[in-house]
Formats: structure tokens, sequence, C-alpha cells
């Protein structure tokens, strides 16, 4: 975003925003917010953009955001909205989950647990079947195995209900397994 | 519990997620049926393994710094005009300059009157809270044996992130964390145990430097004092000062 944009957006309307305040509140998560994005978007460019693009629009709702509430949540909502945005725009055509994946049962994948003999996945192997997966499994399984978020903040953050974080977690950590555990020529769907 | 019904919680379970009963219906399934004994070991460790593995994408300091100078940019620029249209600059600075003088004199000042016996009070403090939340059965507001799980709940609570150390090994099990009020600011309170004692350690970011710990008794407790990596740490408890001496060397580790 170039600089006339920036301020012509935010600097009108901030001007009664504690600035001191919002960088001591937002900052400490910025890592976890380009974490979260660098995976959504699965690459550097866009994540830059969609973390400044959060960090603005958290600046301009500043004054909505009660002290004493969880700062991460808020803010990496912020950064999800903003990457979904973008996925909906420019990666449409990729595998969704709009035919709701959810409501399928979670146990099925896994009843077989020889399907999956990997035991030492390596960073490369897990970022291939990482970007292979839709967009609602790989939000998930960030916030879950990374930022080490509860299921309760999870649904917040996602806007689901907790049942259907634990169904869905449960089915993407199932899919991710699978594609471990497939030889590295096969990854395809 | 089912076999069934193990399938369906398994991720709750390795997530720490489920409630104390459904968790321990879970445990004893597993001691019972060696197939998903074995199916939970498979899963349980390719979970660790992923999670191990994946990578973490941080920011980059020229990111956050760009971030920072357009933020300070976006807020400066108009305040800046405003000021300047109707009120001299000169006037600014001297508002500026008494407003700091007074500050500075009340520091002092507050700093002469509580100097006498202010780390006594504070021990008395610390004592008091810890009776008071045994007293108020108010141990814990996030109850877990799982570090990962406790030390989240504190960001966004807390203006620091308190070190959270799972101590189980030693004897002394992790068993929660809530907030707490201690020397004029929220801080942290982790909960262990040591057999059937509880340990209260508060917790809170100080300029201090580092300091050895400190044994103190107060009406029968005993308070172990000590200052880290600029944290004040407070461990208080009815175990014995031995023990008490051993938890705080094991977390100082």
């Amino acid at each position: 975003m170039s600089e006339e944009i920036w301020n012509k957006r935010a600097g009108r309307e901030v001007r009664k925003i504690d600035h001191e305040l919002f960088e001591r509140t937002v900052l400490p998560y910025i890592n976890s917010a380009h974490n979260l994005a660098r995976w959504l978007t699965r690459n550097e460019h866009d994540a830059e953009d969609m973390v400044q693009e959060a960090f603005l629009r958290a600046l301009r709702s500043f004054d909505t955001f009660t002290a004493g509430r969880d700062a991460r949540a808020w803010f990496l909502t912020i950064v999800r909205n903003s990457c979904r945005t973008w996925h909906r725009q420019y990666r449409s055509h990729e595998t969704s989950m709009e035919w709701d994946m959810d409501a399928q049962p979670a146990v099925t994948a896994w009843s077989d647990p020889e399907a999956v003999l990997i035991k030492n996945a390596n960073s490369q192997l897990i970022r291939r079947a990482m970007e292979q997966l839709p967009f609602e499994y790989r939000e998930i399984l960030i916030l879950r195995e990374l930022e080490e978020l509860s299921y309760k903040e999870i649904a917040q953050i996602v806007e689901v209900p907790l049942g259907t974080v634990m169904s869905r977690l449960s089915r993407a950590r199932k899919e991710l397994y699978i594609r471990l555990g497939q030889p590295t020529g096969e990854m395809g769907v | 519990m089912s076999c069934q019904e193990v399938c369906e919680f398994l991720d709750a379970y390795v997530d720490k997620e489920l409630d104390v009963f459904t968790s321990s219906q879970f445990d004893r399934h597993l001691t019972e049926c060696a197939a998903c004994r074995a199916k939970y070991d498979q899963y349980q460790q390719m979970h660790d393994s992923v999670r191990v593995h994946m990578e973490y994408f941080p920011a980059s300091e020229e990111f956050v710094q760009k971030l920072r100078a357009q933020l300070h940019q976006s807020g400066r620029r108009p305040a800046e005009n405003i000021r300047r249209s109707w009120f001299p600059q000169w006037r600014v600075w001297a508002m500026a300059a008494s407003v700091v003088a007074v500050l500075l004199l009340t520091a002092v000042l507050l700093r002469m009157v509580r100097r006498p016996s202010s780390s006594d009070v504070l021990a008395e403090e610390v004592v008091s809270s810890h009776i008071r939340s045994l007293l108020a059965n108010h141990l814990s507001d996030v109850v877990s044996s799982d570090q990962h799980t406790v030390k989240p709940w504190f960001s966004g609570k807390l203006d620091f992130a308190p070190l959270v150390k799972d101590l189980s090994s030693k004897g002394f099990p992790l068993a929660g964390g809530r907030l707490d009020y201690l020397d004029d600011r929220p801080v942290a309170a982790l909960v262990y145990k040591r057999r059937q004692h509880t340990i209260n350690l508060f917790l809170w970011p100080s300029s201090a430097s580092n300091s050895r710990p400190r044994t103190l008794t107060i009406r029968g407790y005993n308070v172990v004092h000590w200052t880290h990596s600029h944290m004040a740490y407070w461990a208080v408890s009815d175990v014995n000062a031995g023990d008490l001496g051993e938890f705080a060397h094991d977390l100082e580790d």
C-alpha cells in the first residue's frame, strides 16, 4: 500500500486514538499475525500486504476495542478476515469448503492408523501438504498448532461454533496426515 | 467409553480440551484397550512431529519498522497542525516541563514515604493474597497442568508474558493460573502443587536487578522472593522452607 493512500485513509480518522496504546496493544502480536497471513496467502508479499491492511483496520476500529479484552484474538480476527477477503477475490477457483466438509463425520478418515506411517515429517513436506489444504483447514491448523489457541479462542476468530472447531480441526489434521503419509511423488489430491 | 467415542474425542484429548470427567474415562479406556492405545500413540506422535516441524514465519524487522513509522506519521501530522494554530510552541514546552517537574517531585516523595518497609509490606500482601485464594476457593481461572494452556491464557490479560514452567518431574505439578493484584498492578499467579499443599507463585515485571532467593516466614507461611531477568518472583506456601527453596531453585534453572 502506498504511503499516500495510508495517510489519506488513516490520517484524518485516527486523530483521537492513543497511538502508543495501540502500538503496545497490537505490536506484540505482529509475529502471530504475520505467521497466520503467511500460511493463508502462501507468499511473503501478500502476507505483508494483509498484515498491513489489518494493522490499518485495527487502528481505525481501535476505539471499539475495550481494554482487558484478548488483544491477540481481536487482532488475529481482523487479519484472518482480510486474508479471507483476499482469498475469495483472487483464489476463489481453489478447493473451498463451501460444500460443507464439516457435515461429514470426522472419524472415518482415521479408521486405519496404518494409513499414515510417516513418523519424521519434515518442514518442507509439511509446507507442501499444507498448501494443498483448503483455506479453512489451514487457518484452523495454524491457530491451534502454532499459535496454541484454545478451541474457544479459535471459535471466536473463525466465527464458528465450538463443536465445528472440534470436528473441523479433526478433519484438517487427518487430511494433513494422510497427505504426509503419501510418497512425495503422488501428493496430488 | 467405547472405541467409537475414543475416535471422536481423540483430538480434544490430544489438545487437552476435554473436561476432567471425560478425560479420565478416556484414560481408563486407553489402559484397557490395546488397539485404541496404539492408535492414540501413533496419533500423538504424528501430532507432535508436525507441531515441531511446522515452520513459523515471524514478521521481518524491516516490516515492523515500516508499520511503526507509518503509524507515527499518521498520528502526528494532524495533531501538530491543530496545536500550532492556537497555542504558541514555547508554552507547550513550558507546560510539559512543569508537568515533568511535578511528576518527578511526586515520584521522589512517594519513594521516600514508601521506602522504610515496602518489601515487608509487599511480603504481607503476598501472604494475604495466598490465603485469600485458598479461602475464597478461587485458586485458578485457568485449570490445567499444561504450560501451553496456562501461558496463552494470560496473553491479552497482562502487559507481560509470564514464564510458565512445568515442574511435574521435580514433584511440583502445575495446577493452573489466575490473575491477581499486587504491588499496585495486575500480576500473574501460577498455582503449583506439592503433595496436598498449594504453592502460589506470583510474578510481575520489576526494574530491580537480579537477586538470589530469600526466605522469610510470615504468619506461619513460608515465602521465597527473588528477582530474575527483570521479573519479581514471590512463592508462598505452607510447605516447609526446604521444599519451597527447592521449588525456587528448580524454577530458576
